[in-house]
C-alpha cells in the first residue's frame, strides 16, 4: 500500500531514460498530492489562523476597493445603483488572477533553494498558489453576496453556473503562472516588472469601468486581444448580468484558457530541468 | 582503477558512468532580463562554461558507507544533487537504485509561523511521504525530537536546538535505502548527538547505503570502507578509504 503514496520508494531512477516531462510532471504532482494540501494548507494557516484579521482583511479588500473606485467614477459613466454590484464581481476575478500569478512567482523564489538539494515535482508550488486563490475567492463571495442585497443587484439562477467560469479562470491564471516561472528562474527582475504589468492589464481589462467604454477608447476589436477579457466575460455573464454565455463565448474562453494551461505546462516542463543550473 | 563496468550491476546501489555536469557562466553576468534583452540585441552575449563534474564513473554499492572527498569547488555538492535527481548531468548516465534522503541542512522547508506538528507534515510531504505514512509516524518523530508539549506551538517559539533536532528526526523517520549526509552533523546537545549516531548505525544494519560528504579525513577515515576524491569536478582517485584520505591529506598539506 505504501509504495503507492511514496513516489520515489522503491523506484530505480536512471537518467539516460529520457521520458516525456510534461506527463512525468503530471504523474508526479499526482503522487504527491498530499504535499499540495500541505503547502495551501500552510499559505491559509498562516494567513487566518495567526491574525485575527486574516479572515476579514480578505473580504474587506475587495470591499474597500470597491468603494472607493464607486466613489471617485460612478459620475463619470452611467451604470446606475447597481455599479457597486458590477465592480465587486470583476474585481473577484481580476483579483484571483493577479493574486495568484504573484504569489505564484514569490513562490518559485522561495522553492528554489529546496529545489536545489530535494526532488520535488517543480509545479507544486505553483499549483499550491492556485488552490490558495480558490479559497480565497470562496471567501471573497462573502462581501459580494453583501453588496448585491446592499445595490439591490439580483441573485440570478445562472449564479449557480460559476464553478465553470472560476475553473476557466483557474486554468487559466495556472498557465501565465508557469509561464511566468518559467521566465523568473531565469531572469529574477521578471519579479519586478510583473507587478508593472498587471497594472495594465487591470486597464486594459472593463474591470472598473463598463466594456463599451473601453471599446469606445480602444476602438471597437482592440480590447478583444486581450485573452484574460474573454475570461473575465464569462464570470460576469453568469455572475453580474444573469446570461448564460453563448456557446461561442464559452468555446472563446475554454479554448484561451485551456491553451495558455497547455502552453505553460508544456514550457515550465521543458525548462525546468535547467532551472537547477541557473544559480 | 579505471571502470570498464558499463552497466550497473545487481548489487549496485548508486552508478555513475562518464557523467558530466557543465555549468554556463555568461562570462558577464547578466541577471536581468533588460540586460539580457539589450546583450541580445548587441550580439553581445558569449557564454563560457565550466566543467563541475568532469566525466565520472562511480559504482556503490548496496549496504556500503561511501566517502566523498574534496575542496571547496571540487564538485561534491554537485555530485549529490546529480544523486538526488535535482540536477539531470549534461553528459553521461546516472542510475539511482532505491530512495534516497539527502538530510536536509536543518530546517529547510520550515515556516516559523506553523505549529511544530504542522511542520512535521510540511516537511514530510516535501520528503515525498503521504499522509497516511506520516500519521504512523508522528509518535516516533515527537518522541526522537523530544520537543514535548512545544509541539503546538510556533516554530519561532524555538530555540534553534529544538529545530534542529525537529528536522533531523523528520528526515531520519523513514529508513531510506541511500542516504546522503553532507558535512558533519552537528544538532544540540552530546546527549541527542550520540541518539544521532545511534540512529545512522541502526540505518547501516538495516542495510541502507550512505553517501558520507566531508572535509574532514578524519571522518571518512574511520566510518568508510572506501572513498572518492575529487578536484575541480575530476576524480582523482577511487578506492579504500584510508588510502584516499592519505591522498587528500597529502595534496592538502604538501607531501
Amino acid at each position: 500500500m505504501d509504495n503507492i503514496s511514496t513516489p520515489s520508494r522503491s523506484a530505480v531512477y536512471d537518467s539516460s531514460k529520457q521520458r516525456n516531462s510534461a506527463i512525468e510532471e503530471l504523474r508526479s504532482i499526482f503522487q504527491y498530492r498530499d504535499l499540495i494540501f500541505q503547502l495551501i494548507r500552510r499559505d491559509l494557516v498562516t494567513r487566518y489562523k495567526r491574525s485575527v484579521l486574516g479572515i476579514l482583511w480578505t473580504m474587506l479588500n475587495p470591499l474597500g476597493t470597491m468603494i472607493i473606485l464607486t466613489v471617485v467614477f460612478s459620475r463619470l459613466w452611467n451604470m446606475g445603483g447597481t455599479y457597486p454590484a458590477y465592480i465587486i464581481t470583476n474585481l473577484i476575478a481580476w483579483n484571483f488572477f493577479s493574486q495568484t500569478t504573484s504569489a505564484a512567482l514569490n513562490a518559485m523564489l522561495w522553492g528554489s533553494s529546496l529545489f536545489q538539494r530535494i526532488y520535488l515535482p517543480r509545479t507544486s508550488f505553483v499549483v499550491a498558489t492556485i488552490g490558495t486563490g480558490l479559497v480565497n475567492t470562496l471567501l471573497a463571495l462573502v462581501p459580494l453576496v453583501v453588496i448585491y442585497l446592499v445595490t439591490g443587484a439580483p441573485f440570478r439562477a445562472t449564479m449557480l453556473l460559476l464553478p465553470l467560469p472560476m475553473l476557466l479562470l483557474a486554468a487559466f491564471a495556472l498557465g501565465i503562472s508557469l509561464i511566468l516561472s518559467t521566465l523568473v528562474a531565469f531572469f529574477p527582475d521578471v519579479a519586478e516588472m510583473y507587478p508593472i504589468l498587471l497594472t495594465a492589464w487591470m486597464y486594459l481589462t472593463p474591470i472598473i469601468y463598463p466594456e463599451d467604454l473601453l471599446a469606445k477608447a480602444l476602438g471597437g476589436w482592440l480590447y478583444r486581444l486581450n485573452p484574460l477579457y474573454w475570461v473575465i466575460r464569462v464570470f460576469r455573464q453568469v455572475m453580474f448580468d444573469g446570461e448564460v454565455p453563448t456557446l461561442a463565448g464559452w468555446g472563446i474562453a475554454t479554448g484561451i484558457a485551456l491553451g495558455t494551461l497547455m502552453i505553460g505546462w508544456l514550457l515550465f516542463t521543458q525548462k525546468s530541468n535547467s532551472f537547477a543550473y541557473h544559480v | 582503477m579505471s571502470n570498464l563496468i558499463s552497466e550497473p550491476q545487481s548489487d549496485s546501489a548508486i552508478f555513475l558512468n562518464g557523467v558530466s555536469v557543465r555549468y554556463r557562466l555568461p562570462n558577464e553576468r547578466i541577471a536581468t532580463l533588460k540586460e539580457y534583452m539589450i546583450r541580445l540585441i548587441q550580439g553581445k552575449i558569449r557564454i563560457n562554461s565550466f566543467m563541475a563534474l568532469n566525466d565520472v564513473n562511480l559504482d556503490v554499492e548496496k549496504g556500503e558507507i561511501f566517502g566523498v572527498l574534496g575542496r571547496n569547488g571540487a564538485g561534491k555538492s554537485t555530485l549529490l544533487k546529480v544523486i538526488s535527481r535535482v540536477l539531470i548531468p549534461t553528459l553521461g548516465r546516472v542510475w539511482v537504485n532505491g530512495t534516497v534522503s539527502p538530510l536536509l541542512e536543518l530546517g529547510g522547508g520550515f515556516h516559523p509561523e506553523l505549529t511544530g506538528m504542522e511542520n512535521i507534515h510540511l516537511n514530510a510531504t516535501l520528503l515525498g511521504h503521504s499522509r497516511k505514512e506520516i500519521k504512523q509516524k508522528i509518535p516516533e518523530i515527537l518522541d526522537f525530537a523530544e520537543i514535548g508539549e512545544f509541539i503546538e506551538a510556533p516554530l519561532r517559539t524555538y530555540s534553534s536546538g529544538m529545530v534542529a533536532r525537529l528536522g533531523f528526526s523528520v528526515a531520519t523517520a523513514w529508513t531510506p535505502d541511500i542516504l546522503i549526509l553532507d558535512e558533519v552533523l552537528s544538532v544540540g546537545d552530546a546527549a541527542f548527538a550520540q541518539k544521532c549516531t545511534q540512529r545512522m548505525r541502526s540505518f547501516r544494519e538495516s542495510g541502507a547505503t550512505v553517501l558520507l560528504v566531508s572535509h574532514s579525513v578524519d571522518t571518512v577515515r574511520s566510518l568508510c570502507q572506501r572513498a572518492l576524491l575529487l578536484e575541480h569536478g575530476n576524480v582523482l582517485e577511487i578506492g579504500s578509504a584510508s588510502e584516499v584520505s592519505n591522498k587528500y591529506h597529502n595534496m592538502i598539506f604538501g607531501k
